[in-house]
């Protein structure tokens, strides 16, 4: 934590845990008789409760959405950049509330937490949850926290099913529905790459059919590949050109060289790490195998397997949205691979179709599907003026 | 408001579903939302007028109207707007089959090149007439696709649009018995408003 942040940034933050006595009956018919999520909140609640915004975290994501939990922290939250005083989620009129959801491993109940069943760790009998179940728990955290209506409610990726999940089954409870590098469902070749991912995690030795824990070890080879795979589809190939190839020769002084940086400055010729990018994914999923929870992992990659909310409605989408009674701002981004502008265009088409009120932007940006975490500064931008909008609503209601 | 903005609004009903083409800075639609409780929807490529389109509270669709409307159902609105764009369009007479598939009014306006001052310009300069109206050089232009208010007229025919009404305006938008006389030759802005003949 750097004090040249501060200014603009929410500081220390504290985690707050909410325990939940009543059963939540999942998507799957399974119970779970009580859990806990885990919350953080930024700025002040209003007297009226309607300056209210909902952080919904995309796969890896967690409650710590910003500031800092301790001054020692070299990061703050993983949306920083969007979230504090006079930054585009203003901490300053907005109550921003930001969870983990269920079956997380960052304090939420989840596969990590212990089954008072057996008194040990859920493992792999903690049920599959879905978006539709993380958005019915956040409804039930929305009534503790005695938020009437959202302002409100906003993710990326993951996060922007949720606010997708958010519109069409509880119509009432937001003004304001923001989804950014979302997708109405997943295609066969996202399903694919989560499939990889999950096959690595449950062919690493270690694994134990998911009881790792109670044999003291967990599969990080498995879990290292899964993040490797993922962080490959999260960038772009100019993204990768760009942060790996600043070594240039002579000859290529105007071009870059294709990303293509050695480590050591020449080739091996053998089956070791001879290039960064190599040694970047090595990088990123050995850290992330050290602080991510497997089970959790699988959960979270099913979860967006299984969104389709035209699934109750024929396959139509539109039909869906006809429920839905908030504005939209739909956002992407142009190197999104993962889920690309065109995703987002369906988006807009069926709420079109629906007769929905939508703004749509298709940010120009390099870094690909990651873009929506980076402070970019047409998004930023934009995503602070459709705020400000909001805000001003917000006044309106109260006077 | 632009003064051609202000004759348009005259055309549309209270409480009416509007989608406006290269709706700028979101000016028309707002006025509408807030005076007429208009349903309105822009599309819009200039990153600026999107954002001022946001703040202010009206939807606004990042779309390139060169791309198609395929994503707009047909008759899913009550008026299509395309104020000041066609001339900048590649391929203005789809659009405007697009328009009236879409709405069931259609409102096109349009700097007139007919006018006689653009006829003076280049009769007498033999060079592409360039003015505080139309500031740019042939070759930089945004604006490809010129028209006069004879050409439009041929259009609609063409198209068996009918034209509802045709107002041309002075570039201070005043209109005058002699300009409907002689609209082609004096008017500087058309402003026609159209809808399918088979209606």
């Amino acid at each position: 934590m750097s004090d040249s942040t501060t200014t603009t940034s929410v500081g220390l933050v504290k985690p707050e845990t909410y325990h939940f006595d009543e059963p939540l009956t999942l998507r799957s018919g399974k119970v779970l008789p009580a859990y806990d999520l885990v919350v953080e909140t930024y700025g002040e609640l209003n007297a009226q409760k309607s300056n209210a915004i909902l952080i919904c975290h995309a796969l890896s994501g967690d409650h710590h959405a910003a500031g800092y939990h301790d001054a020692n922290d070299k990061k703050p939250g993983w949306w920083d950049s969007c979230i504090g005083p006079g930054k585009a989620i203003d901490t300053n009129v907005f109550f921003v509330v930001s969870l983990n959801n269920l079956g997380g491993c960052s304090g939420s109940t989840g596969p990590t937490s212990l089954n008072p069943e057996t008194n040990k760790p859920y493992g792999p009998d903690f049920p599959v949850v879905t978006v539709r179940d993380w958005v019915a728990s956040q409804v039930l955290l929305m009534d503790r926290l005695g938020i009437p209506k959202w302002a409100a409610v906003i993710g990326g990726s993951l996060g922007g099913m949720q606010v997708l999940r958010w519109a069409i089954s509880y119509p009432e409870r937001l003004h304001h529905a923001i989804a950014i590098a979302a997708a109405p469902k997943l295609s066969a070749q996202n399903i694919a790459f989560n499939e990889v991912a999950r096959q690595s995690i449950t062919h690493d030795p270690n694994f134990h059919n998911g009881r790792y824990l109670e044999h003291g070890t967990s599969p990080k080879q498995g879990l290292m590949l899964a993040r490797m795979v993922g962080h490959i589809t999260y960038l772009s190939d100019s993204a990768m050109r760009a942060k790996f190839g600043k070594t240039i020769s002579d000859f290529e002084q105007q071009a870059t060289n294709f990303g293509r940086d050695l480590r050591s400055g020449k080739l091996s010729f053998g089956f070791n790490v001879d290039f960064q990018v190599e040694s970047y994914l090595h990088y990123q999923g050995e850290r992330f195998s050290e602080n991510f929870d497997a089970n959790t992992y699988l959960l979270m990659t099913k979860a967006l397997d299984y969104f389709d909310p035209s699934v109750d409605f024929d396959g139509d989408l539109s039909r869906a949205f006809e429920k839905t009674n908030c504005k939209f701002l739909i956002m992407s981004f142009s190197t999104d691979w993962r889920f690309p502008p065109e995703r987002s265009r369906e988006l807009v088409q069926h709420l079109l179709k629906a007769g929905r009120e939508v703004s749509y932007l298709e940010i120009e940006a390099d870094q690909g599907h990651d873009a929506f975490l980076m402070p970019i500064p047409r998004y930023s931008s934009a995503l602070s003026s459709y705020l400000k909008r909001v805000h001003r609503e917000v006044n309106a209601n109260a006077s | 408001m632009r003064p051609d903005l202000a004759i348009i609004e005259q055309l549309i009903p209270s409480g009416s579903r509007v989608l406006d083409l290269g709706c700028g800075d979101g000016n028309l639609l707002h006025y509408l939302q807030e005076e007429k409780q208009v349903h309105g929807i822009g599309l819009e490529i200039d990153e600026l007028n999107i954002e001022n389109c946001l703040e202010k509270g009206v939807n606004v669709i990042e779309q390139n109207l060169d791309q198609g409307l395929s994503n707009f159902q047909s008759n899913s609105f009550d008026t299509v707007l395309l104020a000041q764009t066609i001339q900048a369009l590649s391929k203005p007479d789809i659009l405007i089959d697009e328009m009236l598939r879409i709405g069931e009014y259609g409102i096109v306006t349009f700097p007139n090149f007919g006018n006689w001052k653009s006829r003076l310009y280049l009769f007498s300069r033999g060079r592409m007439p360039v003015s505080k109206f139309m500031p740019y050089e042939w070759y930089d232009t945004p604006n490809i696709h010129f028209c006069t208010v004879k050409d439009f007229d041929a259009l609609c025919a063409e198209k068996n649009i009918r034209v509802l009404t045709r107002t041309v305006v002075d570039s201070q938008h005043q209109g005058s018995w002699y300009m409907k006389m002689w609209p082609n030759f004096l008017g500087e802005i058309a402003i026609y408003h159209i809808t399918r003949g088979d209606r």
